[in-house]
């Protein structure tokens, strides 16, 4: 026999050979494209983004912030060191005295400085532009904490029971609002804080496809002017802002 | 994740300054008790064996049982990533799904209690995991009509 067809008898010997009890060459390489009827998953012609109107949030009234904890199974934050995905902030223009009451929480960024400095590549944006913490890759620097300028980075410092099954999350780990992905991944098109706004009646907060010109998002936000948190630093956030 | 160390590799007894013929006997009785001592130990001898809880009756795991023993681990830190970074939800391997039909029948859970499924492996083979650090050990289903 000649060492060509020597190694090609070889090679088809191997292929069917069991490796170990119960697993087998042919098998691994039959499992390697990712089984089931999985579901398309996150698409890149979508960008998911919010408008929130300044001009209809309620000073004093936090309905988006108890949703989300709600929703992701957070406690209410009494410290200032507690996870904190949504928060409400008040501000004030000292010249004219004119306030504004507004819910600050991730913008997910179309260049995110989290995403930039994280040195494990936990910190990344998903193919529909949210940004999320891969948390089996987290290793809790807090370097993204640092990097947000919206300071909407948690860190968990304490351990968790009782999670909810659709958010895990763990000591150790830095956190942010994730645009309540699960309910989007499950074909769900809106947010724990935006459904909770508009059942309270005030309906600031729009959460839809920026990509989609159709949208209610994309309508309202070619009607009239919004503003980007920190539009200086070109981020270009997918929260955008109404009447401030 | 720490593989579990092997005991196997343990070197016989018997030193360098020992002469040829001692340390050939030595090794010889190392062998004889090697050969006989696995078969003490699986019939309930000095360590005992992981009394593995049965899952939930009527359903049907998605492997059988040999291949899921061995390769679970990487079906669920395959699938992690797709689900994670790529929003794939419900694919074939869904930790969700183990939790559904191996949670305790006492106590809802598979991580909880030392005799809980994924525990009572774990614990024997000397592998700590630390998925239920941030996932709920819990099935939703049991959890109704469960004691703690």
């Amino acid at each position: 026999m000649s060492r060509r067809g020597f190694l090609g008898v070889a090679a088809a010997g191997l292929a069917g050979a069991v490796l170990a009890p119960g697993i087998q060459l042919i098998e691994i390489a039959q499992a390697a494209p990712a089984a089931g009827p999985a579901a398309a998953g996150a698409s890149a012609k979508v960008r998911w983004g919010m408008l929130i109107d300044t001009t209809k949030c309620a000073e004093g009234c936090t309905d988006c912030v108890t949703a989300c904890n709600t929703e992701n199974g957070l406690a209410p934050a009494t410290r200032s060191t507690d996870p904190q995905w949504i928060r409400k902030i008040e501000i004030k223009e000292i010249k004219t005295g004119r306030t504004a009451s507004l819910p600050v929480m991730c913008q997910h960024c179309a260049d995110p400085p989290c995403v930039d400095v994280c040195p494990t590549g936990a910190s990344f944006k998903r193919a529909d532009g949210i940004v999320l913490v891969d948390r089996h890759s987290c290793i809790g620097c807090r370097y993204c904490m640092m990097a947000c300028p919206y300071k909407a980075r948690s860190f968990v410092h304490e351990p968790l029971t009782e999670q909810k099954r659709d958010v895990p999350r763990g000591k150790g780990c830095v956190e942010s609002c994730t645009l309540c992905v699960h309910r989007l991944d499950q074909g769900d098109k809106t947010t724990a804080c935006a459904e909770a706004c508009s059942q309270a009646g005030h309906g600031a907060i729009v959460f839809g496809d920026l990509n989609d010109p159709a949208s209610e998002i994309s309508l309202r936000l070619r009607a009239a002017t919004s503003t980007q948190l920190r539009a200086d630093l070109r981020l270009d956030p997918g929260v955008r802002y109404q009447g401030l | 994740m720490v593989p579990p160390r092997s005991t196997s590799g343990a070197s016989p007894p018997g030193g360098r300054h020992q002469r040829t013929g001692e340390a050939g006997s030595a090794v010889s009785a190392w062998l004889v008790w090697a050969a006989l001592m696995p078969s003490a130990y699986a019939d309930g001898g000095r360590t005992p064996l992981p009394v593995i809880e049965p899952a939930t009756a009527g359903t049907q795991c998605v492997e059988p049982a040999e291949v899921m023993r061995r390769s679970h681990m990487r079906f669920l830190e395959h699938q992690r990533d797709d689900t994670v970074r790529g929003g794939v939800r419900g694919a074939k391997y869904s930790l969700k799904a183990c939790i559904d039909c191996h949670a305790s029948a006492k106590n809802a859970s598979v991580a909880r209690a030392e005799t809980n499924f994924c525990v009572s492996c774990h614990s024997y083979a000397a592998v700590r995991i630390d998925c239920f650090e941030c996932h709920t050990s819990k099935s939703p289903k049991l959890a109704q009509g469960a004691t703690r």
